[in-house]
């Protein structure tokens, strides 16, 4: 028998944390985690085969720039075009910022206040559930119509599209009532507003997070696509604009920071789980 | 070890009487129980499964309402979480996103008080967990977790420990370990301790009375002193009379089970059989 048959060790060493029970907190435990030197070369690697590929395809296929950019023109309309590019994407940040956080907020304390009352639950999930699923863009002809063309309809867009995101997550978190843990902080004599924020609150936290992530993308999306309904300034606005003009490298270059925008945005609460959620995983 | 003027009873539970409300109508848990512990005698609770035993302790500690009797501590009724009462749970109960130091405050944060920095640190190197502080509990093994649990349950010096099946998700030999370590802060402390286990052998190791409770719903069946002096070594409990001791608790546990089972086959008789 060779040394390494010994199943046990082997089966414990490929446990990296990726087969996390609870699909959504996965994103935590996986995802960017960059390893060797090696790894970091095979990406680079990829990418430049995988861009390099699309700039000779398109060059060696003659496709006009109106049908598809080649990834060099996008670059360059990326650097030549920011700063006409950058005020728009100040306003959508605008949007998105204000609107996430009233919708988080909002969400947040009903989360909190409903989980606590079985009934009132009961009562109102259908409701949440009908936010949840409908697309909110939906509403933004009609919120133009009440509000204008100002920034009021697309926050109210964005709120209405995170907030219910949050709150539907953080709600399974809040639900997580560990009877044990809450015995204990009894047992002491704590307050129920003590259980809540000691007990509670961080053991909801990981799911909290996993709804402000889900809430902020859907915010963004929210955001460009309100811009795109109506009035003349925002990201959504450019698509529509350069795409009119048939400004191709142009669109592309605003298409490119939307990918940017969304990424930084998992990055960014991929790390706040990682550093305050991790003892989930 | 009664002192002068501790002939008072530290805990004294009168008529203790728990019923449950089910969908199948109510479930008399406890049945008029009565037992009391003196200050430092360590009292271990065994009995059949679902016999009530943690209804019992949750109802010393103030977590759970009697529906009769009363329970009293130093002569007063405990109607709710008393600072004065220890609590450790099955299974350790430890908060998984605090390091072991924070979970170890975690008392003193609910109390809002300062912890006595001196005396925790001293329970912890006795434990054997010094240098463990800041690891979190998922990096502890099951003993660990256990230990930490101890702690904090004893930070706050409380006049009574109530363990509730402490050491039951522990293997034979952390168990034993535990047991030991729980003796040994006992012989410093001469805390008030009050056990549930399923595990006879550490009822009788452990405890100066043993309670044994009869199957729901819940009555003090018999109590068996346990005359072994103190610290118990290897060889005081290989002797004779803890053999025989324990050979009487589990006959009178399983002779309990034996004789409910009886009553149940001879219950058909009296109901008039189904007619068709």
């Amino acid at each position: 028998m060779s040394d390494d048959a010994i199943p046990e060790f082997s089966s414990a060493k490929s446990g990296d944390g990726s087969e996390v029970g609870i699909t959504n907190l996965s994103a935590f435990s996986s995802g960017p985690g960059i390893k060797s030197a090696r790894e970091v070369l095979a990406i680079i690697l990829v990418a430049i085969i995988v861009i390099g590929g699309a700039e000779f395809l398109i060059r060696f296929f003659n496709v006009p720039a109106y049908v598809l950019p080649t990834p060099s023109a996008v670059a360059m309309a990326f650097v030549t075009d920011f700063h006409l590019i950058l005020p728009h994407l100040g306003y959508t940040l605008v949007e998105l910022l204000s609107g996430f956080a009233i919708g988080a907020v909002i969400g947040l304390v009903m989360a909190a206040v409903i989980t606590q009352f079985p009934f009132v639950e009961k009562v109102v999930t259908p409701y949440i559930l009908l936010l949840v699923t409908t697309p909110m863009l939906a509403l933004v002809p009609l919120l133009i119509l009440r509000f204008g063309f100002g920034y009021t309809p697309r926050i109210i867009a964005v709120a209405l599209a995170a907030g219910p995101m949050v709150m539907i997550n953080a709600a399974t978190g809040f639900r997580r009532v560990d009877r044990g843990k809450i015995a204990l902080a009894r047992s002491y004599g704590a307050s129920t507003l003590q259980i809540f924020w000691k007990i509670r609150a961080p053991m909801a936290l990981p799911m909290i997070l996993v709804g402000l992530m889900i809430g902020s993308i859907f915010g963004l999306l929210t955001a460009v696509g309100a811009e795109m309904v109506g009035g003349g300034f925002g990201l959504g606005n450019r698509l529509t604009s350069y795409s009119s003009m048939i400004q191709m490298p142009q669109f592309f270059a605003v298409v490119l920071l939307l990918s940017i925008l969304g990424i930084l945005i998992y990055v960014l609460f991929f790390w706040i789980g990682k550093k305050w959620a991790s003892w989930e995983a | 070890m009664t002192g002068l003027g501790s002939t008072m009873p530290k805990l004294r539970v009168r008529g203790a009487t728990k019923v449950y409300e089910t969908r199948s109508g109510d479930l008399l848990a406890l049945d008029r129980c009565s037992l009391d512990v003196m200050p430092g005698e360590i009292v271990s609770i065994v009995g059949p499964s679902g016999c009530g035993k943690t209804t019992l302790l949750w109802s010393m500690s103030g977590l759970h309402g009697l529906t009769g009797g009363e329970v009293l501590l130093d002569g007063k009724a405990i109607t709710g979480p008393n600072p004065a009462i220890g609590m450790v749970f099955q299974e350790a109960n430890l908060l998984p996103w605090r390091n072991l130091d924070s979970n170890i405050h975690f008392p003193f944060e609910i109390k809002r008080e300062k912890p006595d920095r001196e005396w925790i640190a001293s329970l912890v190197s006795r434990v054997g967990l010094d240098g463990f502080g800041g690891r979190f509990p998922r990096e502890l093994s099951g003993g660990m977790q256990q230990r930490a649990a101890l702690v904090r349950a004893l930070s706050f010096k409380p006049s009574v420990l109530l363990m509730d099946e402490p050491f039951g998700a522990l293997d034979s030999f952390t168990r034993e370990e535990m047991n030991h370590l729980v003796e040994e802060i006992w012989m410093d402390t001469r805390t008030t301790i009050v056990l549930i286990t399923h595990s006879i052998e550490e009822a009788i190791f452990l405890s100066d009375r043993v309670v044994v409770l009869s199957p729901r719903p819940g009555r003090v069946a018999n109590i068996y002193e346990v005359p072994f002096p103190r610290p118990r070594s290897m060889e005081i409990m290989a002797t004779k009379e803890v053999f025989d001791l324990q050979n009487a608790i589990k006959r009178e546990i399983v002779g309990e089970q034996k004789s409910r089972y009886a009553a149940l086959q001879a219950l058909p008789d009296a109901i008039p059989a189904p007619t068709h």
